[in-house]
């Protein structure tokens, strides 16, 4: 194998041109194919994070009045007992926002009314029943009992005129942000203020609950739930907890029964967790088929060149290989040869191709706000790209081992 | 001549019908793949008023109170109730609208549609020239109607075609919330994209299918959509007119530099004189952007978006320098030919010709066969659910990119293949057989 490298780089020098054309391009295949593998992972990591609610089992349902009139809040206690009484709910909450929703409502928060910036800025969610509903795990404390809570327009009216009366007292908040506020201690029995008069005391910690806007993995798990009653309005949501199997008819039972019991009422929106999910990480799943797409086109644009440049080289230099097939050499030596070749026209490829795939991250971090390309994903491009070359050339090199050694004595 | 080498380039094509469609494929796949992407990032990041857009200007106040004060920060993207009616009554611009969005319940009188909520804009009498919307039948309402609080509305083409078949609507009743309005106009086919005067309905949304004046929605509490931000004592949502909160988009007209000049100046002394009565707390902190430099302050095209166009772009580079590698491979191939060629007398320069014209051809193909996949290619964008998947198709300045696109590469492509083979010395080609 070692003797052959001297006739072949020597070869190779003939046709500088066009072994750095296949260079050229194995190289920016490798950068490219580097980077997008990393992006797909990245979207995927993010696709799949956890949201801390038991997703297979829940359904949510939103609800337009045409005509405004009756009283929000006791609508909204009349339309979550109708819904308890729907077979196969097991527990139902309403709330002002659902995780993964996009739409949110939002807190900044102090540990202390004087702070000038807040500490963190944390989804709000305002509601009842939620984290029984949600199927949220309460890793310390208490939940939110009945004694807590107080109606969304006197906790409103208490803000306006500045006092504290009437406000919430208490709220559970996730693990995320506790370790955010207060750093390594302990959360339960701690004041947060979402305005300088209104305190809450921490009684419960959550262990995950994404907020609705989760676009940053750093802040997507800040989130404080506060015991509101919630009157009945186009923004809020009630959700239903079920089996996994029993939802589409269950979410098809309740809205029967809500249309029944108000025919002037219309469903704005009835979904599935699931397909909240879905609809939330969308773009970044369109965006990994994409890169797929990219990837395995560049392969194969890239596979083909090399079978095709071969295929030339193959057929230029038959007499050359007629002559060393009849001065004793096996065919065997002249599959390694072009085996070689290809190698080493691979080899500078990739090193050239770690280099701009080095490049490549640094403008990507740049401008899309990504991580350092980890070290891992080069040498798994390598051997890929590698893999590749060796399969692409085989065909023609095959077909040069089969030359027969009288095509020496023809003239070419 | 040209006919000539024409007839040797097919000649020659046809001889290696494999390695041809491979070259014309990877050509093909590169501009498709580049005219797609960047027909999308086109569409998206279009002006969408085009000759109107730089005189439209979104004015930018700070109502807000100390808390979290940072000098040189942003001021808020919308305005408070009082300031949009403040500026709204100065009329110290040539035109003027105030404005949010919001859904309606509509009640058709056909029993056989069923009530449904339709997303609705609460603005005033200045939206419709100023924005240049179209009418189809009747008209838009005027500042006294914005003053009286009347009842009326006015309609989308695809509202219209949907509750009265596409006739004539103006002066039936329509009801919505249980109120009987007025339609007093139907718009006409009319769709901003991105869409700019509100970016809260979402970057790419479809416009509204209701209008109705702001004061009559306030006075009968529909129902608002749209970002709502609130410092101090925070949101009230039954007194949004004093509660401290941005929520209301201010638009204005102003036809001259000048103009626009002087009306920055305006809402200094207007920050001013509201500092001086205790309203605002922070030092004065406007801005006036006009509709580019308001969608570029929000990054409104998706960041996706450009890096598909960057991977595209990418991806025909590989495909050029594929195809550059393999001509060049053939074309070095025929170097006894070329050969032969001009030790018959042909100069250089005309052997040169020749296989430019050769790598034309190919090039013209790809160009051709590329436009078809970045048609297909849009199609598929268009099956997308993302909102801003319709607007995805073709116009006549990315048609002729793509195929200027398409040639320019692959004669570039051709370049250095036909340079480096007419560089053949005859005697040594001739010699060599």
């Amino acid at each position: 194998m070692s003797t052959d490298i001297g006739p072949i780089v020597s070869t190779l020098r003939r046709h500088r041109t066009t072994a750095w054309l296949l260079v050229l391009e194995i190289a920016l295949t490798c950068a490219i194919v580097c980077n997008a593998v990393f992006l797909i992972g990245q979207r995927l990591d993010r696709v799949n994070m956890p949201s801390g609610v038991a997703e297979q089992e829940l359904v949510q349902i939103q609800l337009g009045d045409l005509a405004a009139g009756k009283d929000r809040y006791a609508r909204a206690q009349e339309d979550m007992a109708l819904l308890r009484q729907v077979p196969g709910v097991q527990s139902v909450a309403i709330t002002n926002q659902v995780p993964f929703g996009g739409s949110s409502s939002n807190s900044n928060l102090r540990i202390d009314p004087s702070q000038h910036d807040p500490v963190a800025n944390a989804a709000t969610y305002l509601g009842e029943n939620l984290p029984q509903t949600l199927g949220t795990r309460l890793v310390a404390g208490r939940k939110l009992a009945p004694g807590d809570y107080v109606n969304a327009d006197v906790a409103v009216d208490a803000l306006n005129r500045g006092r504290t009366e009437g406000l919430p007292t208490v709220a559970v908040i996730t693990r995320a942000l506790a370790e955010r506020l207060w750093p390594g201690q302990e959360p339960l029995g701690r004041m947060v203020y979402l305005t300088d008069k209104a305190g809450v005391r921490v009684v419960g910690v959550l262990d995950t609950l994404v907020r609705p806007n989760a676009y940053r993995d750093a802040t997507a798990q800040y989130a404080v739930i506060l015991p509101l009653h919630m009157g009945a309005d186009k923004d809020e949501s009630y959700l239903l907890r079920t089996r996994p199997q029993d939802r589409q008819r269950v979410l098809a039972a309740a809205v029967a029964a809500l249309h029944k019991a108000d025919p002037q009422r219309v469903v704005t929106r009835k979904r599935t967790f699931a397909e909240v999910r879905q609809e939330f990480f969308r773009s970044d799943r369109e965006m990994a088929g994409t890169l797929v797409g990219v990837c395995i086109a560049l392969l194969t644009v890239t596979a083909l060149g090399i079978v095709g440049l071969a295929s030339f080289w193959v057929s230029q230099r038959r007499r050359t290989i007629g002559v060393r097939r009849a001065l004793g050499a096996t065919r065997a030596d002249i599959l390694r040869y072009f085996q070689t070749e290809n190698f080493l026209l691979a080899t500078a490829g990739i090193v050239l191709g770690m280099v701009l795939a080095y490049g490549l991250n640094l403008f990507l971090m740049a401008h899309y706000e990504l991580p350092r390309l980890p070290i891992g994903y080069l040498p798994a491009g390598a051997l890929a790209l590698w893999l590749l070359g060796q399969l692409a050339v085989l065909g023609p090199a095959l077909r040069a081992a089969e030359v027969p050694p009288v095509v020496a004595t023809r003239s070419a | 001549m040209f006919t000539y080498y024409l007839d040797l380039a097919l000649r020659s094509l046809s001889r290696n019908k494999a390695l041809t469609a491979l070259m014309v494929l990877a050509i093909a796949l590169g501009i498709g793949a580049c005219m797609t992407t960047l027909t999308v990032l086109h569409v998206l990041s279009g002006d969408p008023l085009p000759g109107k857009s730089a005189q439209l200007y979104y004015p930018q106040l700070d109502p807000r109170d100390m808390d979290g004060y940072q000098p040189g920060g942003d001021p808020p993207s919308q305005v408070t109730w009082i300031d949009g009616m403040n500026l709204l009554h100065a009329k110290r611009a040539d035109r003027q609208a105030l404005m949010t969005g919001g859904a309606v319940p509509v009640q058709p009188a056909q029993s056989a549609i069923e009530p449904f909520f339709e997303n609705a804009r609460y603005t005033t009498a200045d939206f419709f020239p100023m924005f240049d919307v179209p009418m189809l039948y009747g008209r838009a309402w005027s500042a006294a109607d914005d003053e009286g609080s009347a009842r009326v509305a006015v309609i989308s083409r695809k509202l219209n075609d949907k509750l009265f078949q596409g006739r004539d609507s103006t002066g039936q009743t329509l009801r919505m919330n249980d109120v009987a309005f007025r339609v007093i106009g139907v718009l006409d086919q009319w769709r901003m994209s991105p869409h700019f005067y509100d970016l809260n309905s979402g970057n790419y949304a479809e416009d509204e299918g209701v209008y109705v004046p702001l004061t009559t929605a306030k006075d009968m509490k529909l129902a608002r959509n749209g970002s709502t931000d609130c410092w101090g004592k925070g949101s009230d949502p039954d007194h949004m007119d004093t509660a401290p909160c941005v929520w209301l988009q201010f638009w204005v007209q102003l036809d001259t530099p000048a103009k626009a000049a002087a009306y920055k100046q305006f809402l200094v002394h207007y920050s001013q004189e509201q500092k001086a009565l205790g309203r605002f707390q922070r030092p004065p902190n406007v801005r006036l952007p006009d509709v580019m430099g308001w969608l570029d302050y929000n990054k409104v095209v998706p960041g996706d978006v450009r890096l598909q166009a960057w991977l595209a772009l990418g991806f025909l580079l590989v495909c050029l320098v594929n195809t550059v590698g393999l001509m060049l491979a053939k074309f070095l191939r025929r170097s006894s030919e070329l050969g032969v060629r001009r030790a018959l007398g042909a100069s250089r320069r005309e052997v040169f010709m020749q296989l430019l014209v050769e790598s034309g051809v190919i090039g013209l193909t790809g160009g051709i066969a590329g436009l078809l996949l970045a048609l297909l290619g849009l199609w598929l964008v268009r099956k997308q659910p993302s909102d801003y998947a319709a607007l995805a198709h073709l116009d006549l300045p990315m048609l002729l990119t793509t195929f200027l696109l398409a040639v320019g590469a692959t004669l570039l492509a051709g370049l250095l293949p036909a340079w480096r083979a007419c560089q053949v010395t005859p005697a040594l080609q001739l010699k060599s057989n």
